[in-house]
């Protein structure tokens, strides 16, 4: 009795009696949802062009991050750096276009799986050889960005917005409509879908799939860097970082690998998801659950729907 | 692909492996003293393992230069990078293993815990300075373990003794507050909590725990979301590697009052505390060694080493920042166990069986600091063939924006409980692990 | 010429379906299982032992499970390092309770338990496929890892909340703890991988195995011709987490000597898998090729700038490792996606004809 209360009353009762907590919480887990869904957006770019699941995504993250505190520390402008640093994701993405990809083409998906997994190994030990493993603070400041936060009396307490935040919602919900517009309704975006649709379509209607991947490779790469930006200013920019990357595996998966929208929404489920999860039912177990949480939140879904909630319909013929 | 590449290329794979098995390991030479380090400069921890790998090989590097070793004998240190991870940590040990090496830091909880057993068996001392397992303080059942200067229950009573100490003194002054405990979540975090929770029915308080998954050290949203709920009137912080600086950004988020906010030793990094800003002044961590370069042992360093440019330091100013100075501080323990042992057996060369009784019998007096130049730059410390950390004094530091700050006078943690405590762990660590071999070492004076 | 099949006539349906049907790979398997049973313990230092041949036997066997599931059945598996550990877990519960019984029974019993997990965690597996499936082997990874961390029974309450071997033996001999031989550790672990090698070929050469096959080519063809497809998955589920878990508890008892949770963290899935893919999915030679490259490769290439004398930091020769095992992985899959497994076979298949090609 004791248990089914304190499982299925009592963190509703909290939920009520403290609501400005309550909505503190659903802020947190928006805002982490926002930061997870850029990591996704990395990942869902590539797999639809490509067809493949990128597991760099994460280390791309860190090494995007590293090489713009690097480019500043040299005595770059931040900005400037910034730029700098979208050259050297577009010099990235045509390096794995030529030496991975290319060669690797009409393999099957765990194949390329297993070379981003080497990409993953060769960006870690090129990364920690040029800018050494020491953490470095990201120059949040120098990027324009907000620091700082404000706090709302609301609902009989408080609310604490932390400026970031809302800059990371404001930036992720920009890039979104942006990488939507792009892929709707610009010519290498309807290219993007044809290739996505069918490869040999794409390629005997004229579209060059090496254009496109180069095209994918490079805005993944953008992604990465907004978000190492984001997440760097949240903590630290270390190698460590990568390990957010896991985050986002069940939110595309939750999403459906292909579908942009889906990141989104996988990424806010997730997000607030586990939040609620860890604050309410987390202490009836100890805690620190949103490890498998998400993966479990995400199975769940998986169960009913089992291509994501907006992946395409997976069709199996003999 | 041809399959002639295909050929060529498996052929070329299988001439590198063979090359690579036939050559011989590097053989110890005579006439010196063979220091492994086990070091991380890779991996998730790097960022806490490379300052104290710069420290560890500087200061030993520093004798070289500037004594010529030790007692005229040079030290060849090797550094073994583990990446913090158990199974290069044993191949370190096994691969380094068959030079003679005087002692072992492996400067992982995971890798310690493997090594202890093993040290054991090859009779070769492992020093886990302040971290590894705690009952093996005890030197009748662990002869050939170390962990000075103190273990992780000692801190966890100073730290608590310290809370008393901002409440006005007594202990009983803890009736009915509340104290949060946030910690990594993997043996070493958890380490602590017995003492904790036994401290929390004897004075009253109430522990709240609050733990932080491998995994999710940068995302500690929902821990600190959990601490503004409960709002704890202190908080522990048992945290390594980048799971530090993300929890002190947190706690300034939450606006939690960062002077209540106290860390462990390993929570003591610059890096740590840096990355949070403005909003990271007044953290507190506990503390066992001096920080800055105004040591003449730093100085020495810097001459020697630094300018020569021997050293692996990024840059100058970080050398005397804490953890750095932590590796001078476990070099300088290892240096002066070897002068012990020289002065005990009269080699100059000793072997590890030697330099386990230079450890039993080491003794760092206020004469000894500040020949060595090191004055102020930690407690006087003691080891016994019982005691092998030691239980010795610490002081708080706090966190002002630039650099740490000492804000408290050395202090002793509470030997009275936590000794107990240690005995009976050593024991049930022994039970569990029969046969276990009974001391058979001399305690050499 | 050395390699020649011709003139080797079977005269029955047995000597046809042999696992070595030509007499020159029989040779050849018994003189590497004579390399491996005497000369090696016979030559090789502690350290070789220790360091390169037990964690490579033991790295092969926990290949192997995972090539069951992954390369025979087709399901993608990232929870191969949570496998091990309930099988390490089961070993030490089981060995804990019953420290007189011999060491090997537990060390094969423990698979059963992981086995049994590993059916749990494969039932979304009728469900959802290719890397949504891996995402759900993802879970059973984190929720075991967050167990091993939380339930303190399952490591004895010790304080430092890891699992340490202590001294157990088999048929007399001490095998496990600080006190076992290098040489007799290494015996047992050959023996025992050698013995389940043997198994997985009759097993996989079998209707199990086809079974498997036939659901990785085409799940929807093969349950029209009467494959259940659930009875199957699940069989490669368990099957596979019985070697994981055989695996895992050999990693902890005969190689590392104690463990904590985060030995069995998502890194050692992603180690499996690389072996695998190198090595050759639905190859058994393929896991041994894989968890060599995989294993020895960086201790060799750790040890090339200290044979050469060059003065290179330690740190820096790790970045290095990784840059080049990054890169070789990739070079690999280009010049062969089936792995070295299919490298070999194409080098057989000169040596067929060798020295006279047509």
């Amino acid at each position: 009795m004791e248990t089914l209360y304190l499982v299925f009353i009592d963190p509703f009762v909290q939920m009520v009696t403290a609501p400005d907590f309550f909505l503190q919480v659903l802020w947190e887990g928006f805002v982490s949802g926002v930061l997870y869904a850029l990591i996704a957006l990395g990942f869902v770019l590539i797999f639809k062009a490509s067809g493949v699941l990128n597991f760099a995504q994460g280390i791309m993250v860190v090494f995007a991050a590293l090489s713009l505190v690097g480019l500043t520390a040299l005595g770059v402008p931040a900005l400037i750096s910034f730029v700098i640093c979208i050259g050297i994701m577009f010099v990235l993405a045509v390096g794995v276009e030529r030496m991975v990809l290319r060669p690797l083409v009409n393999q099957p998906d765990i194949i390329l799986f297993m070379a981003t997994i080497g990409l993953t190994y060769f960006l870690i030990g090129l990364g920690e050889l040029i800018f050494g493993g020491e953490p470095k603070t990201m120059v949040t400041e120098q990027l324009l960005l907000p620091t700082g936060s404000t706090a709302f009396d609301i609902l009989g307490g408080f609310l604490i917005l932390q400026h970031i935040d809302i800059a990371a919602a404001v930036i992720a919900i920009i890039m979104v409509a942006a990488l939507g517009f792009f892929f709707s309704k610009t010519r290498i975006g309807r290219a993007l879908r044809a290739v996505a649709d069918d490869h040999q379509a794409a390629l005997s209607v004229g579209i060059s799939l090496n254009q496109i991947w180069v095209i994918v490779w490079f805005a993944a790469g953008i992604v990465a860097l907004v978000t190492g930006v984001m997440w760097g200013a949240r903590s630290d920019v270390s190698f460590a970082l990568q390990i957010v990357a896991f985050k986002a595996l069940p939110v595309i998966i939750l999403g459906g690998l292909t579908s942009i929208p889906g990141a989104i929404v996988g990424g806010l489920v997730i997000g607030i998801g586990e939040k609620i999860g860890e604050i309410y039912w987390g202490p009836l177990v100890g805690g620190g659950i949103e490890g498998w949480l998400a993966y479990i939140i995400a199975l769940a879904f998986l169960l009913v729907r089992p291509q994501g909630l907006f992946g395409e319909r997976i069709i199996e013929r003999i | 692909m041809t399959s002639t590449r295909t050929a060529l290329a498996g052929m070329a794979i299988a001439a590198v492996a063979f090359t690579g098995l036939a050559t011989p390991a590097a053989q110890a030479q005579d006439g010196e003293l063979f220091i492994p380090l086990l070091t991380y400069r890779t991996g998730p921890f790097a960022g806490s393992g490379i300052p104290i790998a710069n420290g560890m090989a500087d200061y030993l590097t520093m004798l070289n230069e500037r004594d010529g070793g030790i007692g005229g004998v040079k030290i060849r240190i090797e550094e073994c990078e583990t990446g913090y991870n158990t199974q290069k940590g044993v191949e370190c040990y096994e691969s380094t293993k068959a030079n003679d090496p005087l002692i072992y830091n492996p400067y992982s909880t995971g890798i310690t815990l493997q090594l202890i057993p093993k040290a054991s068996v090859d009779n070769i001392p492992v020093l886990s300075m302040a971290y590894g397992l705690s009952a093996a303080a005890d030197g009748n059942l662990f002869p050939w373990v170390f962990n000075p200067p103190d273990t992780y229950w000692d801190g966890a009573s100073a730290i608590i003794k310290y809370i008393a100490e901002q409440e006005g003194g007594d202990l009983s002054n803890l009736d009915g507050k509340k104290i949060g405990y946030i910690f990594l979540d993997a043996g070493y975090g958890r380490e602590p909590i017995p003492l904790l929770e036994q401290f929390a029915k004897d004075y009253g308080f109430t522990l709240t725990q609050y733990p932080v998954p491998a995994d999710q050290m940068q995302n500690q949203s929902s821990q600190w979301l959990n601490v503004r709920r409960d709002r704890p009137d202190y908080m522990i912080m048992w945290g390594w590697g980048a799971m530090n600086p993300t929890a002190v950004k947190e706690a300034a988020k939450i606006r939690y009052p960062m002077d209540k906010f106290i860390g462990v030793w390993w929570s003591g990094g610059e890096d740590d505390a840096r990355p949070a800003g403005d909003g990271g002044k007044g953290f507190k961590t506990l503390n066992f060694n001096g920080v800055g370069q105004d040591f003449p042992v730093i100085q020495d360093i810097l001459t020697h080493v630094v300018e020569p440019g021997k050293s692996q330091v990024s840059e100058t100013a970080r050398v005397g920042e804490n953890l750095y100075n932590r590796g001078v501080m476990n070099s300088f323990l290892m240096a002066e166990a070897i002068r012990t042992a020289q002065e005990m057996t009269g080699k100059k060369v000793i072997d590890a069986a030697d330099m386990r009784a230079g450890m039993e019998n080491l003794n760092i007096t206020e004469e000894r600091l500040k020949e060595a130049g090191m004055e102020g730059f930690m407690a006087p410390l003691k080891l016994t063939c019982a005691d092998h950390s030691g239980e010795n004094d610490v002081y708080v530091q706090q966190w002002n924006g630039e650099t740490w700050e000492k804000v408290s006078d050395w202090f002793s943690p509470m030997k009275d409980v936590v000794r107990p405590m240690l005995v009976k762990a050593a024991e049930e660590y022994v039970a569990s692990n029969q046969p276990w071999p009974e001391r058979s070492e001399p305690c050499a004076q | 010429m050395l390699y020649r099949e011709a003139g080797q006539y079977k005269t029955s349906y047995a000597a046809d379906m042999a696992v070595f049907p030509i007499r020159q790979d029989r040779i050849g398997i018994a003189v590497m299982l004579a390399v491996a049973f005497v000369a090696i313990p016979l030559v090789a230092s502690p350290f070789f032992l220790a360091s390169i041949m037990i964690p490579f036997l033991i790295f092969t066997l926990a290949t192997i499970g995972l090539n069951i599931l992954t390369g025979y059945c087709g399901q993608l598996s990232l929870g191969t390092g949570a496998f091990m550990g309930v099988g390490a877990y089961a070993c030490y519960k089981l060995t804990s309770i019953f420290p007189e019984t011999n060491i090997l029974v537990w060390i094969l019993a423990s698979g059963i338990f992981s086995a049994a997990i590993g059916v749990v965690f494969g039932l979304p597996s009728l469900r959802i496929k290719g890397f949504y499936l891996a995402v759900a082997t993802l879970a059973a990874q984190f929720f075991l890892e967050w167990a091993f961390i939380r339930i303190p029974w399952l490591y004895n309450y010790n304080a430092s909340g890891a699992i340490e071997v202590s001294t157990r033996t088999a048929f007399g001999v001490v095998l496990t703890g600080p006190t076992a031989g290098t040489v007799e550790r290494y015996f047992a672990v050959l023996a025992i991988v050698v013995l389940m090698t043997w198994v997985a070929s009759n097993l996989l050469r079998g209707w199990v195995g086809r079974s498997f096959m036939m659901i990785r080519d085409m799940d929807i063809a093969a349950e029209l011709i009467g494959v259940r497809p659930l009875r199957t998955k699940l069989l490669a589920f368990a099957v596979s987490s019985f070697y994981c878990g055989v695996a895992g508890a050999m990693m902890v008892f005969f190689w590392l000597g104690a463990a904590e949770p985060s030995a069995f963290s998502i890194n050692l899935s992603f180690q499996i898998l690389f072996m695998v893919i190198l090595g050759g999915l639905g190859s058994l030679i393929g896991s041994y090729m894989g968890a060599a490259f995989i294993w020895i490769l960086p201790v060799l290439i750790r040890m090339v700038p200290e044979a050469l004398g060059l003065p290179i930091e330690a740190a820096t020769v790790e970045h290095i490792n990784f840059v080049i095992i990054g890169a070789l992985i990739i070079f690999i899959l280009i010049v062969e996606p089936h792995g070295l497994a299919r490298m070999w076979q194409i080098i057989k298949q000169k040596l067929r004809v060798w020295p006279f090609p047509y």
